[in-house]
C-alpha cells in the first residue's frame, strides 16, 4: 500500500518537473522570437530613410527595397523568407551607394548605414539563438516520455527560422 | 549542453569561494589566535573577517576592479559600433547586455567582469578598438561575453580580491611576527601555532595556485565558446595573434588584475611556457585548440 503511494507521490513530482520544463523552454522559444520580431522591426524602421536618401541615386534599387518591406508576412516561415529578401535587396543598395562619394561622405548616412548593417547583424545572431531554442525545446518534447505529456498538453514542434543556408555574414559592407 | 555548463560552472564556483572563505577564516583564526592567545577571541574574528570579505568583495568586486584599471562608460553616441557588435552578441547568447567600459591605453586587451550576468561589465582598450577589424572585435567581445555567462567573472574577481586580501594579510602578519616575541607554556597551543605558521605562510601560495588553474582552464572553454557564438573562428584567430604580437605593455594592469585580460596584460610573460605559475595559456596553445574545432 504504502509502496504504492511512494510510486504515485514520485510520478507526480516527476510530472510536475517535466512540466515546468516544457513550459519554461516554451517561454524561452517566445522570448527568442520576440527578439528577432524586434530586430526585424527595427529594420523596418530604418528602411525609409535609407530608401528617402538614396532616391536619387538608386531608384530603382530603392523602389525595390521598399517594395518588398511593404509586404505582409504572418506566418514564420513567410518571414524567414521576406527577411531573407529585404537582406538581400539592401545588401544591394549598400553596395550601390558606395560607388556615390557624396553619399559616403553624408554623416547621417554612415551612420544609417553603421546602423543597418548592425541590425542585420543582430537578426542573424537572434536567428541564430531562437533556431538553437527551438531546437532544444522541439528535442526535449519529442523525447520519451517527455512526449505523451506534451500531447496531452498540445505542445506541438515548432518552426525554426529558416532562411537558405547561406552564412550569417551577408552583409560584406567595409566600414 | 550550455546550461548544464552553466550549472557545473557554479557548482564549482561556490565550492571555490567556500574554499576561499575557509583558507581566510582559518587565517585570520591563526593570526588572532596568535595575537590574542584567545580561542573565542579569535573564532569570532575569524568568522566575522570571511564573512565581511566575503559579501564585499560579492557586491563590490566589479567597481573595485573597474577603479583598479581606470575605465569610463563607453556611451552609445561615442562607440556606435562597439555597442552594436555588443548587443548582437547578446541576442545570440540570450544574455542581457552587459555594461560597456571604454581603458584609454594604446595596448591592446578587454576584460570582463561583475557578480552575474545581470550586474556585468566588459570593459576593453581604445587601442584594441583602433587596431582590430569588426569581426576581430566579434571574436573578442564573444569570449568577454562567455566569462559572463560562464560566471567566470564572478569568480575571478571575488578571487583577485580576496587574494589580494590574504597577501595584505599575511605580509602584515610576518612584520608583526619578526617585531613581537612571545613566551608561552601551553604545549597543546605551541603545536597550534606551528601548524598556524605554516598556514599562514602558505596560504597566499595556495590561494595563488588555485586562481591561476582555474583561470587558465576558462580561457579555453571562453575561447571555444566565443566561435560557438560567432561561429567565425578566423575573427578570435587573428585577434589573438595582433593581441599577442602587440609589444605595448597596459599601464594601468599589475600582477593581481592580470588574469582578468584576454590576454596576458604583462608583455614580459607572454611568451613563458605553459606552467603551473602562469595565469594564461600561451597564445600559440590557444590558437592551435581553436583552429581544431570542426
Amino acid at each position: 500500500m504504502y509502496i504504492v503511494l511512494g510510486i504515485i507521490v514520485i510520478v507526480i513530482i516527476f510530472i510536475i518537473f517535466l512540466y515546468n520544463r516544457i513550459v519554461s523552454l516554451n517561454v524561452r522559444c517566445d522570448n527568442a522570437w520576440a527578439s528577432i520580431d524586434n530586430q526585424l522591426k527595427r529594420r523596418t524602421d530604418l528602411i525609409p530613410n535609407l530608401v528617402e536618401m538614396t532616391k536619387g541615386y538608386a531608384k530603382y534599387e530603392s523602389e525595390t527595397l521598399e517594395k518588398i518591406v511593404s509586404l505582409r508576412a504572418n506566418s514564420i516561415s513567410e518571414k524567414a523568407k521576406q527577411s531573407e529578401e529585404v537582406s538581400k535587396s539592401l545588401t544591394n543598395l549598400l553596395a550601390i551607394s558606395e560607388n556615390y562619394p557624396e553619399l559616403k561622405a553624408d554623416k547621417v548616412f554612415s551612420n544609417l548605414q553603421i546602423e543597418l548593417v548592425g541590425t542585420e547583424d543582430k537578426i542573424a545572431y537572434a536567428r541564430q539563438f531562437y533556431n538553437d531554442t527551438v531546437q532544444h525545446f522541439n528535442t526535449t518534447i519529442m523525447m520519451f516520455p517527455n512526449n505523451i505529456l506534451a500531447n496531452m498538453l498540445k505542445f506541438k514542434e515548432k518552426e525554426y527560422f529558416k532562411v537558405s543556408d547561406e552564412d550569417k555574414k551577408v552583409v560584406e559592407v567595409k566600414l | 549542453m550550455i546550461l548544464r555548463d552553466v550549472r557545473n560552472n557554479k557548482i564549482k564556483t561556490a565550492f571555490i569561494v567556500t574554499c576561499f572563505f575557509i583558507i581566510v577564516a582559518l587565517f585570520v583564526y591563526f593570526l588572532s589566535l596568535w595575537l590574542f592567545d584567545n580561542v573565542v577571541i579569535a573564532v569570532t574574528i575569524g568568522l566575522t573577517f570571511s564573512f565581511i570579505s566575503a559579501f564585499a568583495s560579492y557586491y563590490n568586486s566589479d567597481k573595485i576592479v573597474l577603479s583598479l584599471n581606470g575605465a569610463r562608460v563607453a556611451t552609445r553616441e561615442e562607440f556606435l559600433q562597439l555597442n552594436d557588435i555588443l548587443e548582437g552578441l547578446c541576442l545570440a547568447t540570450g544574455l542581457p547586455k552587459p555594461k560597456l567600459y571604454i581603458m584609454e591605453d594604446s595596448a591592446m586587451n578587454a576584460f570582463a567582469t561583475g557578480r552575474n550576468p545581470e550586474h556585468a561589465v566588459i570593459c576593453v582598450t581604445t587601442g584594441l578598438l583602433s587596431r582590430l577589424d569588426k569581426y576581430e572585435i566579434e571574436g573578442v567581445l564573444a569570449h568577454e561575453l562567455s566569462h559572463i555567462k560562464n560566471y567566470d567573472i564572478l569568480l575571478s574577481t571575488i578571487t583577485i580580491v580576496m587574494v589580494g586580501f590574504i597577501v595584505i594579510l599575511s605580509d602584515a602578519f610576518s612584520r608583526g611576527l619578526i617585531r613581537g616575541s612571545k613566551d608561552d607554556d601551553d604545549k597543546a597551543s605551541g603545536i597550534l601555532m606551528i601548524i598556524g605558521l605554516i598556514f599562514i605562510i602558505l596560504s597566499p601560495i595556495f590561494a595563488e595556485l588555485m586562481k591561476l588553474a582555474i583561470s587558465r582552464n576558462r580561457e579555453y572553454l571562453a575561447d571555444s565558446q566565443a566561435v560557438e557564438i560567432t561561429r567565425n573562428k578566423d575573427g578570435l584567430i587573428n585577434a589573438l595573434r595582433k593581441l599577442d604580437t602587440d609589444s605595448e605593455a597596459l599601464e594601468q594592469a599589475n600582477k593581481s588584475s592580470s588574469s582578468l585580460f584576454i590576454v596576458n596584460p604583462l608583455v614580459n610573460e607572454r611568451k613563458k611556457k605553459n606552467s603551473l605559475w602562469s595565469t594564461h595559456p600561451t597564445t600559440e596553445s590557444r590558437i592551435e585548440r581553436l583552429q581544431n574545432i570542426k
